[in-house]
């Protein structure tokens, strides 16, 4: 697609890619516009409303940059987000005295995970590597080095816990930088136009759960997880995500029609469940957020919990039905 | 030359490296002194408590903020000592082995008079990480000699995990500090101190858990 501004002609290669990326900002002033306007008419109501729009604008600023940028600072802003993440789950999940050396050998895990993603060059095929890096070796290398380390008291649930903080921080959102190194030519709107999809339904279920729930909601789904969810919210948001997924797929992703329901129809729910999974994790840790870094939502945990199941689940469907790379 | 280095070192390099290693938490900053004199006590975990305490404050503060330190570790002489007392911009306290007639906290009190705001760490020491110690009565003298400084309270948790005393590696974790609200001289040493130690106990409770044994 081409047309003329100020008397030069623009090119653009993904049209879908740049409507979409529009359309979210177009929703980023609405959403200004209304932290501007709502706590002026309801005093008190809204306060929480501008800082989270403020971080909203940097969230999509800074991942939107780093699509447009490529693979290379893709991996390396989700490497960071990674730290950010794993630093909050070590945080706020018990550790000993002892465990320091592991915590910094599970931040190594960042360096490593998504080296890999980089190495391409250097392996005949990291994304092999990839696969089994952190899920096995990772395990072994915990398990090992802890034992080794030679506290037996809490030894059993202090490993467990670092290898299930460093794959869900770690392994599982470095599939989004991963899904970067998709040849552009097999997905209509490039690698980016994958990983932007992703991103997109993923908070489009959460905002679509949340409005079903407010409108409609009445059972509660897990009154003791996560006390403000219902059946009703969970289903219509599943639902209407699961068709506007099929209604944009051709646009963004290879899938074939058949392929697309099935795809719009998982990612949703394992978001759904990734969202329950950290609550569940933040009641037994007696915190209401993660951390205070992003003001109005709380921590990068906080803000990832529905991607850390979305993005494997995704990223392993599309490379089963269409794409060839991996 | 020197302030305006420190200034910009301490907005481009030091807070940016210190959010991403500490994360840097706060819970009621606005309660923090905003002009001198003023005194601000934590409890004391590791050598990274004063860095996250002089990130708490707006940079245009730096220049007046005083971390007494002591003098044993901090002021040995050559460029550590250089170090400390200029880019840091410690007040150096001797502990222990000062004669009878030595005012160990002359230093800190001339400070206050130029209208400084002192950073104190009461335990006077690091000790056992995530664990509170007595407090020494110094802070109390000090407001004592300078009734025009409150202390500001400020709980501080976590660097005792990403530095403990004698560690040798760092290892980050997200550091949190809560704010309370400034206590005036009660008219007693011990009083004083019970009541600060009260308070910072109490910001405890607003802490996330720290669950590390």
């Amino acid at each position: 697609m081409s047309f003329e501004l100020f008397g030069t002609s623009v090119y653009i290669v993904y049209p879908a890619l740049t409507l979409g990326f529009v359309g979210v900002l177009a929703l980023l002033v609405l959403g200004s516009i209304a932290a501007l306007v709502l706590p002026a008419m309801q005093p008190g109501k809204w306060s929480d409303l501008g800082p989270r729009m403020r971080s909203w604008w940097v969230i999509v600023l800074l991942v939107g940059g780093a699509l447009f940028a490529g693979w290379q600072a893709t991996a390396i802003l989700f490497a960071l987000i990674s730290f950010l993440a794993l630093k909050e789950f070590l945080t706020l999940a018990p550790t000993r005295k002892e465990d320091r050396l592991i915590v910094l050998l599970a931040y190594l895990s960042v360096f490593i995970n998504y080296g890999l993603i980089f190495a391409e060059s250097l392996f005949d095929d990291s994304y092999q590597i990839y696969l089994v890096f952190l899920p096995v070796y990772g395990f072994l290398i915990a398990a090992a080095a802890m034992a080794w380390i030679g506290r037996t008291d809490g030894y059993l649930a202090t490993v467990g816990i670092v290898h299930w903080g460093t794959v869900v921080c770690v392994y599982n959102i470095g599939y989004i930088a991963f899904l970067m190194r998709t040849p552009d030519a097999e997905a209509p709107a490039g690698a980016a136009g994958l990983v932007f999809f992703l991103l997109f339904i993923t908070q489009f279920n959460d905002v679509a759960q949340y409005c079903w729930g407010k409108a409609i909601g009445r059972t509660k789904i897990t009154p003791r997880v996560s006390p403000n969810k219902t059946w009703e919210g969970a289903i219509g948001g599943w639902l209407t995500s699961a068709v506007v997924f099929y209604l944009l797929a051709p646009y963004f992703t290879p899938l074939q029609p058949v392929h697309a329901a099935i795809v719009g129809l998982v990612v949703p729910l394992t978001g759904f469940f990734g969202d329950i999974t950290m609550s569940a994790i933040k009641r037994d840790l007696g915190v209401k957020d993660t951390s205070r870094l992003i003001p109005g939502h709380g921590g990068v945990l906080d803000r990832l919990d529905s991607l850390t199941f979305a993005a494997p689940v995704y990223f392993h469907l599309l490379a089963y039905f269409a794409i060839e790379r991996f | 030359m020197l302030q305006t280095i420190r200034r910009y070192a301490l907005m481009l390099v030091v807070r940016p490296v210190a959010r991403l290693l500490f994360g840097l938490d706060t819970i009621g900053t606005e309660k923090l002194p905003t002009q001198g004199p003023a005194i601000v006590a934590a409890n004391h975990n590791s050598h990274v408590d004063t860095l996250i305490l002089l990130c708490l404050f707006p940079s245009h503060l730096l220049p007046k903020l005083r971390p007494v330190a002591a003098a044993d570790h901090f002021d040995k002489g050559g460029f550590g000592s250089w170090f400390s007392r200029n880019i840091i911009g410690i007040i150096p306290i001797k502990r222990g082995g000062a004669s009878r007639h030595e005012d160990v906290l002359a230093g800190a009190k001339e400070a206050l008079a130029r209208g400084e705001i002192l950073v104190v760490f009461p335990e006077g020491s690091r000790g056992e990480p995530e664990e509170m110690t007595r407090f020494k009565t110094g802070v109390a003298r000090l407001v004592e000699f300078c009734p025009a400084a409150a202390v500001t309270p400020v709980y501080l948790q976590g660097a005792g995990r990403s530095l403990p005393k004698d560690a040798r590696l760092l290892v980050p974790f997200n550091c949190t500090a809560v704010v309370g609200d400034p206590i005036s001289w009660s008219g007693s040493h011990h009083g004083f101190i019970d009541e600060l130690r009260t308070c910072i106990e109490a910001l405890k409770q607003q802490a996330p858990p720290l669950r590390w044994e």
